[in-house]
């Protein structure tokens, strides 16, 4: 126990103390890639929420970071070239909150659907909504279809200068505690209780008298909310986004992340994003074919290191 | 309406609705039998493609080549079985999108690194090249006729197989209930061998008959399987008629949405606008129809009738 | 070991303005996916343009760095950001998609460095979005196929029917050819594009066929292109409707459709600012050395991305490796001087050639392999439709 709290906090530390140290030296690409690396964070601790303490396996996860990116950048692209009065908007204030209504509806209304469903069925009905709303994205011409759409103005907040690379990055930092936080402390209320009750044996959970469909359901709209958060910082740190960033595969890394670092583990999405996104940037940088050692990789994780990273490190897989 | 034009339609649709249904049918084998989710079968389609590629300028011969091509298909899906799925068989489907996510990765570099990243451009036979008159102004790529075909009797080549040999017998009976196959004594491990290799080989062959239209080129695997899968969600995982089916509905839904959608919406939109929205509402719609269809039937059309 | 340091430190600081510079030039084309064909072939070209610079601009050190743009606007811009923060490039080169290049440019521009696209020609950029760093070494997506338009009404086509990928690119070139295309369009599809491109065209054919078109005017570049180009003769359609293609039959496809033996591409016409034939020095050594080299013609890709290196290194030289001279790279760019392969162009306003448009024809050459020769030329010094919106001078 000690070791993981020991290295939980080490984590922590280096994240908030390594960007500044980029910028000093000289390496303002690599705030970049801590910043990503956060961002994807989020993203994965939302997903875990429910694929890992909730047994739901979504296959969808990246519709609802792009659903969380076009809340910012539709309101910005209505404020520099008109029309859509009623979002047009450079205000932080108002593109993340929308973000994450946005994407709390989406997950409510799908989830609703999606839960009605079971195992594989899940898998694939979660894809083919985000399908959905890739091509939905895809249809719309105004807001740049396939080509994706440029966010020339990032979100103006009190306090905080979104475009200085530093104090974007804090506030993503931030965003992570809190998120993690968040996760943590639901996991262990009695609501997260039920929820991994209900991951293990559906039935006895029915039986001792809870609605484990409304449980898995607030879980569903929980998850959808924070990843829709962490699709807004996504738009305000690229400053470009596009359908491509809701294809299935996009989903499926961060199915990857989760079960690298730990699923049903509190930081393990982060370290799970952390190893993906360093990887893969040292791998890109020998070859183009860095898919091949990357999908070797890929095998091998789920292959012979179950529980992922925070397994190895010394806490079994719960649950099971 | 142009009648002849909606007929031409149709039979495109039909083709592509065939070829859905071979990668499907595999799919759905595997899935339904061996209960394992198969991401890399879009690979296994790929990977067809490029070795009918190859052996038809080794051999000379496009007919030839995919019938060399079709057990090396086979081959190679008993391998993937051998070494992927068949330890992961006992983990959850998690595991099994995971690991076989790394496959494509793995399998579509390989590709490239072997094959270059240009695609391979696929000679027919001249018989094959021209064109069959239907009537009138009616004609249709002869090749395209020949995928019907081929199409058709497979189809027909598995369902004979399913209902009415031993295998098949197995394999319904496996879809059904895994356990109680293996208590018979049946030998387990070489039947999801076998049905592997046969999934390979129906992907295979649906890559090689694409290939002359196409080309062979990396990541042509990783568009066909998601539709695959919609297809095999809709008809209902481990059947056989609903594959076909669903196949053949989602063919006919993508052929008519490019064809016709953008005249429809160009009624209530600018030219530009609907030629841009059509192809993709139309791509949208396959999914609407899968998410309608699982919210009214959680098992899909066709559920196998016992799990 | 302190001391050194510090003694090595103080002498390159004191030999600095003596020495030459080293001066970066980040390269983003396609180096994965099936599109990476075109992106090896421009690779190449900047290969072979460094060889012919003896990686030197005058006595400056050259260094190229490739970067894979993925096919996809997003992992281009990520790409782009990298080599300018991280590589800290001085020029950022390259850009086969349109959409990939609108993506990035901000990444480019914003940093105060040099933006030349080698290929891609948004109208987006050539218009409101021009910018005093940004140059061209192609062209604006609009003039080869508005060339083509030309060509049409010259051959007294009457109808047409239109087919594109959807994507900035695409658009721009249907717009392009219905600009200068005086008879009637009588049909229009835009088909999925990106890596998961749709590539089996039978519904749009067999549309085009039955809208009685004279002909069909299609732009489908890379792996794309040759699958339309089989396609279209299984189709039986090289009588009833004639072919006229922008960017879509090149040295990339000919080769694997003389493989397959299509021989329908023969004689078909094409538009473009640059041909293998073209009569100058320049285009002499280029094509012949390429060929020897890499044993295929250069593609129109290659020839551009040629260029863009060979300009660099000109204004390189005119600044004598002074990167801080930003008016002086921009002067040297704007006098297009270096000696490119397409002959003698100047630059408008907007920093795009103004230059010729040819028509060329699907051949046989000497050796039997298929090429194209220039039959005539269709638009002289032609300066494109998006300048007027530009607001420099």
């Amino acid at each position: 126990m000690a070791l993981r709290h020991w290295i939980t906090l080490a984590v922590l530390v280096l994240l908030a103390v390594m960007p500044p140290v980029f910028i000093w030296m000289g390496n303002p690409f690599y705030v970049d890639l801590a910043t990503r690396l956060v961002i994807l964070g989020i993203a994965a601790t939302s997903l875990n929420l429910i694929l890992g303490y909730g047994g739901l396996i979504s296959f969808g996860h990246a519709a609802f970071v792009g659903i969380g990116a076009y809340a910012v950048g539709i309101p910005a692209y209505h404020m520099l070239y008109g029309g859509g009065e009623a979002v047009a908007s450079f205000n932080g204030m108002f593109q993340i909150p929308l973000a994450v209504a946005v994407s709390a509806l989406f997950a409510l209304i799908t989830g609703a659907i999606c839960l009605r469903t079971k195992g594989v069925y899940f898998i694939m009905i979660t894809m083919a909504f985000a399908q959905m709303v890739y091509y939905f994205f895809i249809s719309i011409e105004e807001y740049g279809a396939d080509d994706g759409l440029v966010i020339d103005m990032r979100s103006q907040l009190p306090f905080i200068e979104l475009d200085e690379p530093l104090q974007l990055y804090f506030f993503c930092y931030a965003s992570l505690i809190a998120a993690l936080l968040i996760v943590r402390t639901i996991a262990n209320s009695r609501f997260g209780m039920v929820l991994q009750g209900a991951k293990g044996n559906n039935e006895r959970m029915v039986t001792l008298g809870y609605n484990t469909y409304l449980y898995k359901l607030t879980a569903y709209v929980i998850s959808g909310a924070m990843a829709g958060y962490a699709g807004a910082l996504l738009g305000n740190f690229t400053t470009f986004i596009s359908p491509e960033m809701m294809d299935w595969s996009r989903s499926g890394e961060l199915m990857f992340m989760v079960i690298l670092g730990g699923a049903a583990t509190t930081l393990g999405p982060l370290m799970g994003s952390a190893v993906f996104i360093i990887i893969e940037e040292v791998l890109s940088n020998y070859t183009i074919y860095w898919h091949l050692p990357f999908g070797l990789m890929l095998i091998a994780v789920v292959l012979f290191a179950r529980g992922g990273l925070m397994g190895v490190i010394g806490r079994g897989r719960d649950g099971k | 309406m142009d009648y002849g034009l909606f007929f031409i339609q149709a039979l495109n649709g039909l083709q592509l609705g065939l070829l859905l249904f071979l990668v499907a049918s595999g799919l759905t084998l595997v899935f339904g039998i061996l209960d394992f989710v198969n991401l890399a079968h879009g690979s296994l389609y790929m990977l067809g493609a490029f070795i009918c590629a190859s052996l038809t300028f080794a051999l000379g011969n496009y007919i030839l080549a995919l019938i060399v091509a079709l057990p090396i298909a086979g081959l190679l899906g008993y391998g993937v079985e051998r070494v992927i799925a068949r330890p992961l068989y006992a983990r959850n489907h998690l595991d099994h999108v995971l690991g076989t996510f790394g496959v494509i990765l793995v399998l579509d570099t390989l590709a490239h690194m072997i094959w270059g990243p240009a695609g391979i451009a696929v000679p027919l036979p001249n018989w094959l090249n021209g064109q069959i008159v239907l009537g009138g102004t009616l004609a249709i790529p002869s090749f395209r006729l020949l995928i019907i075909a081929m199409g058709l009797a497979t189809a027909a080549g598995l369902f004979w197989l399913v209902n009415y040999t031993r295998l098949g017998m197995l394999i319904r009976a496996g879809a059904s209930n895994r356990t109680m196959v293996a208590a018979l004594g049946v030998d387990i491990q070489l039947l999801f061998g076998l049905v592997f290799a046969l999934g390979a080989m129906l992907a295979g062959l649906a890559g090689m008959l694409i290939a002359p239209i196409t080309e062979a080129s990396i990541g042509m695997g990783n568009s066909i399987i998601i539709t695959a899968f919609v297809v095999i969600i809709v008809g209902g995982i481990g059947s056989m008629k609903g594959a076909f089916i669903a196949a053949l509905l989602i063919g006919m839904i993508d052929t008519m949405g490019r064809s016709f959608l953008d005249n429809i919406f160009g009624l209530v939109m600018s030219p530009t606008a609907a030629e841009t929205s059509a192809p993709a509402v139309s791509a949208m719609l396959i999914y609407i129809i899968m998410a309608v269809v699982l919210a009214l039937r959680p098992q899909g059309l066709f559920p196998p009738k016992v799990r | 070991m302190k001391r050194t340091l510090t003694a090595l430190l103080a002498a390159t600081m004191l030999t600095a303005p003596a020495q030459a510079a080293e001066v970066k030039i980040g390269f983003v084309t396609t180096l994965t996916t099936g599109a990476a064909v075109i992106g090896n072939d421009m690779k190449n070209a900047v290969d072979l343009a460094m060889e012919h610079l003896g990686g030197k601009a005058g006595e400056h050190d050259l260094t190229v760095i490739f970067a894979d743009d993925g096919f996809a606007p997003e992992t281009g811009k990520q790409a782009t950001d990298k080599l300018v923060k991280q590589d800290d490039v001085d020029f950022v080169a390259g850009y086969i998609w349109s959409h990939v290049l609108l993506a990035s440019r901000k990444s480019v521009l914003d940093a105060g460095k040099f933006l030349i696209s080698a290929n891609a020609g948004p109208s987006q950029m050539a218009g409101v979005l021009c910018d005093e760093n940004f140059f061209s070494t192609s062209w604006q997506n609009d003039q080869t196929p508005m060339a083509m338009g030309e060509v049409l009404n010259r051959q007294g086509v009457k109808s047409l029917y239109v087919m594109a990928p959807n994507y900035a690119a695409g658009k721009d070139m249907v717009a392009g050819v219905e600009n200068t295309f005086a008879g009637e369009i009588v049909g229009r599809d835009l088909t999925k594009w990106g890596a998961d491109a749709q590539l089996d065209f039978s519904a749009e054919l067999a549309s085009a066929k039955a809208s009685g078109a004279d002909g069909i005017f299609v732009f489908y570049p890379g792996a794309a292109g040759g699958a339309f180009i089989k396609q279209y003769g299984q189709a039986g359609l090289k009588d009833t409707l004639p072919l006229y293609s922008v960017f879509t039959v090149d040295a990339l496809s000919l080769p694997k459709l003389q493989a397959a033996g299509f021989d329908s591409v023969l004689g078909s016409k094409v538009t473009q600012s640059w041909d293998p034939t073209l009569d100058n020095p320049a285009n002499k050594k280029f094509v012949s050395d390429f060929k020897a080299k890499y044993g295929s013609y250069p593609s129109f890709y290659a020839a551009q991305a040629y260029d863009s290196i060979n300009m660099i290194a000109d204004a390189v030289i005119a600044v004598d490796g002074d990167m801080s001279d930003k008016d002086g790279i921009r002067a040297a760019f704007k006098e297009a001087d270096y000696g490119s392969v397409k002959g003698s162009y100047s630059y408008g306003n907007n920093n795009i050639p103004i230059q010729n448009f040819y028509l060329r024809e699907v051949v046989v050459d000497e050796d039997g392999n298929w090429t194209t020769k220039v039959v005539e030329t269709v638009f002289e010094n032609h300066q494109d439709i998006y300048a007027s919106e530009c607001k420099l001078d």
